[in-house]
Order: C-alpha cells, then sequence, then structure tokens
C-alpha cells in the first residue's frame, strides 16, 4: 500500500486556512434562506392566493433539480439573459445558487413546523384575550421554530457538504485547494482524504453544538423521570 | 348576564344549530347535555367566535353583537367576557404552569410580571397545585392540566365561564378532583355554562340544565325537572340510553349515578 500518512497531516494546516471560505458560503446562504423561507412558509400556510401556487412551483423547481445544475445555471446563465448580471463572482452566484436552493427545503419545515403546533393552543390563546398575532408570538413561533430546528440542523449539514459545489465554477474554498495540492503532488488520496477529514470535523462539531442546543431548550418538552 | 337568539350555525350544507335561544343569568350555572353531534360544543365556541356563526344575536357583559355582521373589534370585545376551559386542556406547551395563568394576564391586562404571577400563585393555590408552579404542561397528569386550565379560565376573570366536556378526555381516577374544583367555582357564584357527560355532576352542580338534540334546545329545567320528570320524549330516551350505558358498567359508581 502506497498511503503517504505524514503527507495527508502535513496538509491538514493549510487546508484549514479555507474553512473560513467554506463557512462563509454556508453561513450567508443559510441566512439569506432562512428569511426567504419564513416568507414561503407563511405564504403556505395561510395558502395566499396566487402566491401559495408561484411559491408550489419554486419549491417543486429547487428541490426537483440539482443543485450544481442550478450553480451553472445563475454563474454561467444569468448573465447571458440579464446583462446586469455580468459582473456576478462566483463567490456570489454560490451564495445566490445555495441560498435559493436551501429555501425550497427549509419552506416545507417551517410550514410543517408551524403546523404542529395544535390548533387548541391558539384558541385557549384566544379565549383569554389574546389576540392571534400576541397568541402568535409567545406560544405559536417558539414552538414551531423549536419543532423545526432538528430538520434545519439536518438542511445545514447538507449545506456545509454542497458548498464544496462551489469550486466547479472557480471559487477557492476548501474542496479547490485540495484538488490543487492532490494534482501539483499526485497525492490524489491523501489530499482528498484529508479534504474529507475537514468537512467530517466540521459536521461533527456542528452535529454536537446542535444536539447540546436541543437538549438545552426541550426543558419544557421532556418528562422528567 | 348571556341573552342568546335565534343563533344559527352551519357548516356548507350541514346545520348544525338551527336557531338556539336562550339566556343565564348572573351567577347561574347551566349544564347543558344531549348526544353526540347534537351541537352542544358548536353552542359554546360560537358564543367566544371561535366558530362563526351564520346568524343570530349573542349578549353577553354589555356586549351585543349581531353575529351576521361582527367586526373584529366586537369580536374581541365579546371574547373578553368569558373564557373556556377545554376538553383536551388546550394549555400552552412552552411554558410552566403559573405562566399558563399569568402571561395572558400580562398580555391583555398589561399586569407587570410581578402582579400577574401573585395572581397566577394564588390561582394555581385555589385548584390544589400550589407546588406544581414551575412544572411544564407535559410533566403533569390530566387532571392537573385541566386544573391549571381552569385556574387559567379564572385568571382573566370573566363574566362567564364555558366548560366544553372538562372531565371527557381523563382517566377515571381524575374526574372526581376536577369536578370538584368546578363545584367550588360554581358555589362562588360564577356563572357558568358546562357541556357535560356527568349527569349525576349536572345534576349536583346545576341551577338549569338544558337539553340539546340535533341543532335545538329541545327541553330546559331544573335538574329535578329534566331529569326526574322529563317532558319531551327525545330527552326520555336520551336519559334511558344513558342510564342502560352506565348500569352496563360493571363499576361502583353505578348506585350513585343512578338518574331515573
Ligand atoms: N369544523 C367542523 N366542520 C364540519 N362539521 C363540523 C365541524 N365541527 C362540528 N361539525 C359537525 O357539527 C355537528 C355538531 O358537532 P358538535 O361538536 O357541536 O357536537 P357535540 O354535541 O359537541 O358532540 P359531542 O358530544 O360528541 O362532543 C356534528 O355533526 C359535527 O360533525
Ligand atoms: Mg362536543
Amino acid at each position: 500500500m502506497n498511503f503517504d500518512f505524514k503527507y495527508m497531516f502535513e496538509i491538514i494546516p493549510e487546508l484549514l486556512t479555507y474553512v473560513p471560505v467554506t463557512l462563509y458560503i454556508a453561513i450567508a446562504s443559510m441566512i439569506i434562506a432562512v428569511i426567504i423561507a419564513i416568507f414561503l412558509s407563511l405564504i403556505l400556510v395561510n395558502r395566499t392566493p396566487v402566491l401559495h401556487q408561484l411559491a408550489l412551483i419554486y419549491i417543486s423547481f429547487f428541490r426537483g433539480t440539482p443543485p450544481l445544475v442550478q450553480l451553472l445555471m445563475i454563474y454561467f446563465g444569468l448573465p447571458q439573459l440579464l446583462p446586469s448580471f455580468n459582473s456576478i463572482t462566483a463567490m456570489t452566484a454560490a451564495i445566490l445558487a445555495f441560498s435559493l436552493n436551501v429555501s425550497a427545503y427549509l419552506a416545507e419545515i417551517f410550514r410543517a413546523g408551524l403546523e404542529s403546533v395544535d390548533k387548541g393552543q391558539a384558541e385557549a390563546a384566544l379565549t383569554t384575550g389574546m389576540t392571534y398575532p400576541q397568541a402568535l408570538k409567545s406560544i405559536i413561533l417558539p414552538q414551531a421554530a423549536r419543532n423545526a430546528i432538528p430538520a434545519t440542523g439536518n438542511t445545514f449539514l447538507g449545506l456545509l457538504k454542497n458548498t464544496s459545489l462551489a469550486f466547479t465554477v472557480g471559487v477557492t474554498e476548501l474542496l479547490a485547494q485540495g484538488k490543487l495540492l492532490a494534482t501539483a503532488t499526485l497525492h490524489f488520496f491523501e489530499a482528498y482524504m484529508a479534504v474529507a477529514l475537514i468537512y467530517w470535523g466540521l459536521t461533527a462539531l456542528y452535529s454536537w453544538l446542535q444536539s447540546w442546543y436541543e437538549k438545552k431548550i426541550s426543558k419544557a418538552y421532556v418528562r422528567e423521570v | 348576564m348571556i341573552k342568546v337568539s335565534n343563533l344559527q350555525k352551519s357548516y356548507k350544507s350541514n346545520q348544525v344549530l338551527k336557531g338556539i335561544s336562550f339566556h343565564v343569568d348572573e351567577g347561574e350555572v347551566v349544564a347543558i347535555i344531549g348526544p353526540s353531534g347534537s351541537g352542544k360544543s358548536t353552542l359554546l365556541r360560537c358564543l367566544n367566535f371561535l366558530e362563526k356563526p351564520n346568524e343570530g344575536h349573542i349578549e353577553i357583559g354589555g356586549i351585543f353583537v349581531d353575529t351576521a355582521k361582527a367586526t373584529k373589534k366586537e369580536i374581541h370585545q365579546l371574547r373578553l367576557q368569558t373564557s373556556m376551559v377545554f376538553q383536551h386542556y388546550n394549555l400552552f406547551k412552552n411554558i410552566t404552569a403559573l405562566k399558563n395563568v399569568a402571561h395572558p394576564l400580562r398580555v391583555t391586562k398589561k399586569l407587570d410580571k410581578k402582579k400577574a404571577e401573585e395572581i397566577g400563585r394564588h390561582l394555581l393555590e385555589q385548584v390544589g397545585l400550589s407546588n406544581k408552579a414551575d412544572h411544564y404542561p407535559i410533566s403533569l397528569s390530566g387532571g392537573q392540566q385541566q386544573r391549571v386550565g381552569i385556574a387559567r379560565a379564572l385568571a382573566v376573570n370573566p363574566n362567564a365561564i364555558l366548560f366544553d366536556e372538562p372531565t371527557s378526555s381523563l382517566d377515571p381516577e381524575w374526574v372526581g378532583e376536577v369536578l370538584r374544583v368546578i363545584s367550588r367555582i360554581a358555589d362562588k357564584e360564577k356563572t357558568m355554562i358546562i357541556v357535560t357527560h356527568e349527569m349525576n355532576f349536572a345534576r349536583e352542580v346545576a341551577d338549569r340544565v338544558i337539553f340539546m338534540d340535533d341543532g335545538f334546545i329541545v327541553e330546559q329545567g331544573t335538574p329535578e325537572e329534566v331529569f326526574d320528570y322529563p317532558a319531551n320524549d327525545r330527552t326520555k330516551k336520551f336519559l334511558r340510553d344513558y342510564q342502560r350505558q352506565i348500569t352496563g358498567k360493571t363499576d361502583n359508581k353505578m348506585e350513585k349515578f343512578a338518574i331515573v
């Protein structure tokens, strides 16, 4: 077997300097996606005429096509359609593509979260004299958000890994740098393994953070024994 | 105190309330009984506009609403006149027992936290749950949850409290404690409308009993009148069926619940 452990560990520090780029793409995309998804989910729950149908088409499209195709469409296709996008950078295109893609998944998650809070609680709030917005704010949204956190977290994990697609349009992130080292030294397996280990570390760290957070906020929902 | 006239409610082509009129005096306790599907819950839920009636007038505590053309503001005003205790408790699951009682006070009466929680603690004490103030609903038994529900309904100090089968989803072991709490409130001259399948309880606690069937009020009167000397055939049949169902059960509540 010809596997150079030493080389693999040597390049990890260099690769780590690209983690901020990966995190930047993931977090920026996530924030934009959450904002879009909140609007989409409210449209879905309220079945707003016309907007509801448009939202369904949007969601179906972005869930039903590969994220890589979406990214290529936005980076190479958009400037062709709209000249004002001529100067779009690869980074912006990647963030835009991931935002749209992830928002489609989050919209369904948020809708389910809102609908998972039983109607009886809203009714009870009304009978105590609270208005619907007051009930939404203090009773329904906190529970909806909590119910949506696990699935939202999984979506973020998927996004974190999918940011590697950005290298196809020329963003120098973690995978791009790994590929560079791999082809330069011909240590393909070592280089990609190092990249994989870093992604693994990131996702493991994130999963740990999330389960810690879920435990922290689930106090109201678990029977003490 | 409560005056309802010609209240009508349909779901699509299914007319559930077919012109209901009745009144409840201040301090009076009215029990509504009747077969499943007769419209008892719908009637209660129309009184606080959880369901929007199609027609009829409702007056509660000086607020008069023509239900066919009620404005948002009128509906809100009407809702402030009553509170409700639900079959499935409907406690706010994200906050503690104490906050379930106190939070609506802070929001609707703009009380500060200290004052609201003081009232909340006092009411939890009245329903025998002082020691559960900081528990979340999930860690309470059905009977305890329902008693929190009652404390929450009392807290906003409404003109009347509406109960929709407050003991129907409870395990038999918890029914007694909840009924005792309701009786105690009834004794305090609170105006109450109680939809219930517990006939013995209705007889004990109510000043007046209303028998509903198929969207109509068929018969009403004192518990003695309705239970011991029912005039209408449908009332008689309902009570007979109820009696048969009770005696069919082999528990020791049998004799206690004998009615006719
Ligand atoms: N949201 C709804 N949509 C359509 N039909 C409804 C709805 N709510 C109630 N109904 C119908 O209205 C009728 C009366 O229902 P309601 O719940 O008022 O009866 P009830 O007397 O409370 O019965 P129970 O003793 O079983 O609680 C039933 O036929 C029911 O199917
Ligand atoms: Mg009912």
